[in-house]
């Protein structure tokens, strides 16, 4: 009933060109950008900020990095969090070593410098596919963690390899709060999701979707592999470099090489999988789902099991949970919750009649 | 001369004990395509219910005997009820559920039998001998002893028996195996409870090594550059693979790491792996991949 596209006409290219082409949609994102701008700033508290959404903004972005190269052009990657490392020590370093630097510069140059490291990481795949890739991925991921804590210089020679997120100061105004570190993620995130949902529409977007489909195929009908390939790496190492940059100044303020393991990588990887490959509300889905789920998993084992099970017992519990949890969600929508999200929209147009 | 040749038989030996690892590995992908994340915890969960059940008094080989019924019957259900559902799902749908296995064996296997360290004693000298001038370890010989038998075993085990003939025509084409009427489901079942077993030798010799805790399952990171080095079908190539990269890797270690200030023997078998992929992107004995528009 409410959910219905008839009687809207596309008369010019513009209006048939639009990121939402149905009117609900337009208004349903207005409204939830409403929120996040205008209401949430106001009532949350400063554990919301800095313990949820910081990082569950933060964690949406970097998975839409890594759903660029993955989910839309079909390179599986590994070292993820790799490129998060080098965009959070690229931003502290230009920042400590350029007097002056306005940090979002700083972001910018760490976006890049994680892009022009995803490049030479990502010459493999020109060759390598599949696992093998994945694999031959986790080489950046080690590589680097290896060259942040081993030369004292990235971390300015400080004794414990932890860095100390410079102040970020915009025209005279200090992000110190938490509810102004969230607005300025929120509209990091905002900005660089607007520019990727577009991005999959343009002729770069539909080149990466064909190499995933089929590569070979891809190649035969012009698409040039070395330059689609390594923009892909490009492209989504500058989304992780960017996000490592928020995780160490908007998130963590003090970050070390370890913030970027292994597992945060699977993490990302969890992210996308469950949120739904080659989308990009998937990645929002996902991180709120990976952010969001230990917490209320804690909040309820904790108080149905207060008392009766030692500390350690109830995290390997919750660790139990989690993994079958992913288990479960994998053989029950195996395309993720944007699936379920689309799946639902049809049915809502439908609504109030089965068919 | 004598260091070098020294420092390469210990790399080779501790190759040998990476391949052990790989093999799991190999098993699995050869028969369904899935790269298991989950050996690792696979081989830590044998480990650590090996040393408990050692640890209530069961004697040796009833302690092994019933690992092994664990190990089989993990594997079985692991089958059943995880992959069995998944068929027919993209490869790397498959990857991402065994790594959620994988934590869930972590947890499963530390809330059983708790998350202590345990020493683990195969009763097994690890006094080097001097043969020659040149110090070997006689554990490290031992377990290259123990991976030198799972793999002719596991070879005459392919290539003699009828169930090894039945998972060879499936790792070759699941349809027409199928078709041909080779039951899918008992020759996976029986994949896994291969992989299981093979964890727990993996799981026996690397927990008497470095004593049965958490950090066993970083054995994975140490077989996933074996694997793409030797290719992931092909099981003479994850020995082989393991190897060259323990070979080298303790070469490297010795005579260029100090020049790097030392460390570099998280990612240096990676960069060697992925300078082998360049040359042969389906490793050494991989499966060559033919591709068609």
């Amino acid at each position: 009933m409410i959910y219905r596209e008839t009687g809207q006409y596309k008369s010019n290219y513009g209006a048939d060109e639009q990121i939402f082409p149905i009117r609900q949609d337009r208004i349903g994102v207005m409204i939830i950008l409403a929120l996040a701008y205008l209401v949430v700033p106001f009532i949350g508290n400063d554990y919301w900020f800095s313990a949820i959404l910081i990082p569950f903004l933060v964690l949406s972005l970097a998975a839409i990095g890594l759903n660029l190269l993955t989910g839309y052009a079909g390179q599986l990657s590994l070292g993820s969090a790799g490129f998060m490392a080098v965009g959070a020590f690229a931003a502290y370093n230009f920042m400590l070593r350029i007097e002056g630097m306005p940090f979002l510069l700083g972001f910018i140059l760490a976006g890049l410098s994680a892009a022009a490291v995803g490049i030479v990481f990502g010459l493999p795949s020109l060759r390598v596919k599949g696992f093998y890739l994945a694999a031959a991925t986790l080489a950046s991921q080690f590589f680097i963690e290896w060259v942040l804590t081993k030369f004292p210089w990235f971390t300015n020679y400080s004794a414990s390899g932890v860095i100390t997120a410079q102040k970020m100061v915009l025209f005279g105004y200090a992000f110190d709060t938490p509810v102004s570190r969230y607005v300025l993620t929120l509209v990091i995130v905002t900005l660089l999701a607007l520019v990727a949902k577009n991005l999959v529409r343009t002729r770069t977007g539909r080149d990466w979707m064909a190499i995933r489909d089929m590569d070979v195929a891809a190649e035969v009908i012009g698409i040039p592999m070395l330059k689609t390939k390594l923009l892909a790496f490009a492209i989504s190492s500058f989304y992780l470099g960017v996000a490592g940059a928020l995780w160490a100044y908007c998130y963590l303020g003090t970050v070390e090489p370890q913030a970027f393991e292994l597992t945060r990588s699977f993490q990302l990887l969890f992210i996308i999988i469950i949120g739904g490959m080659g989308t990009i509300v998937g990645a929002f889905f996902g991180a709120a789902f990976i952010v969001f789920f230990p917490i209320f998993l804690n909040l309820f084992t904790s108080t149905v099991f207060a008392g009766q099970l030692d500390p350690g017992m109830l995290s390997h519990l919750e660790q139990f949970v989690f993994g079958s949890l992913i288990i479960f969600f994998l053989i029950v929508e195996p395309l993720g919750l944007a699936r379920l999200w689309q799946l639902g929209k049809q049915k809502l147009r439908l609504w109030p009649f089965p068919h | 001369m004598l260091f070098f040749i020294e420092v390469l038989i210990g790399g080779l030996l501790a190759g040998v004990m990476y391949s052990l690892v790989a093999l799991g590995f190999v098993l699995i992908y050869k028969a369904s395509g899935v790269l298991n994340f989950a050996q690792g915890s696979m081989v830590l969960f044998a480990a650590l219910s090996f040393v408990s059940i050692l640890a209530m008094g069961v004697p040796f080989w009833l302690a092994l005997l019933l690992t092994l019924a664990i190990m089989v019957l993990l594997g079985v259900v692991i089958e059943k009820v995880v992959l069995r559902p998944l068929v027919n799902q993209p490869q790397i749908t498959l990857f991402m559920a065994t790594i959620g296995l994988s934590i869930l064996i972590e947890a499963l296997g530390q809330m059983i039998w708790g998350s202590q360290v345990h020493g683990l004693d195969l009763g097994i000298n690890d006094i080097p001998f001097n043969f020659y001038g040149v110090f070997i370890s006689q554990f490290d010989l031992f377990a290259a002893g123990c991976a030198a038998v799972l793999v002719a075993g596991l070879s005459l085990f392919f290539h003699k028996t009828k169930i090894g003939r039945a998972l060879r025509a499936v790792a070759d084409d699941h349809q027409a195996a199928m078709s041909v009427g080779i039951p899918l489901k008992h020759v996976w079942t029986v994949v896994w409870a291969a992989a299981g077993f093979v964890a727990l030798v993996a799981g026996l010799l690397w927990g008497s090594r470095l004593g049965v805790q958490f950090a066993l399952t970083l054995v994975v990171l140490k077989a996933l550059p074996v694997l793409i080095l030797g290719g992931f079908t092909s099981v003479p190539g994850a020995i082989v693979g393991g190897l060259i990269i323990g070979a080298t890797e303790k070469l490297a270690e010795v005579f260029i790491g100090p020049y790097f200030g030392g460390g570099i023997e998280n990612w240096f078998p990676y960069a060697l792996a992925l300078v082998f992929l360049l040359i042969r992107p389906d490793g050494l004995f991989g499966e060559k991949h033919i591709e068609r528009v």
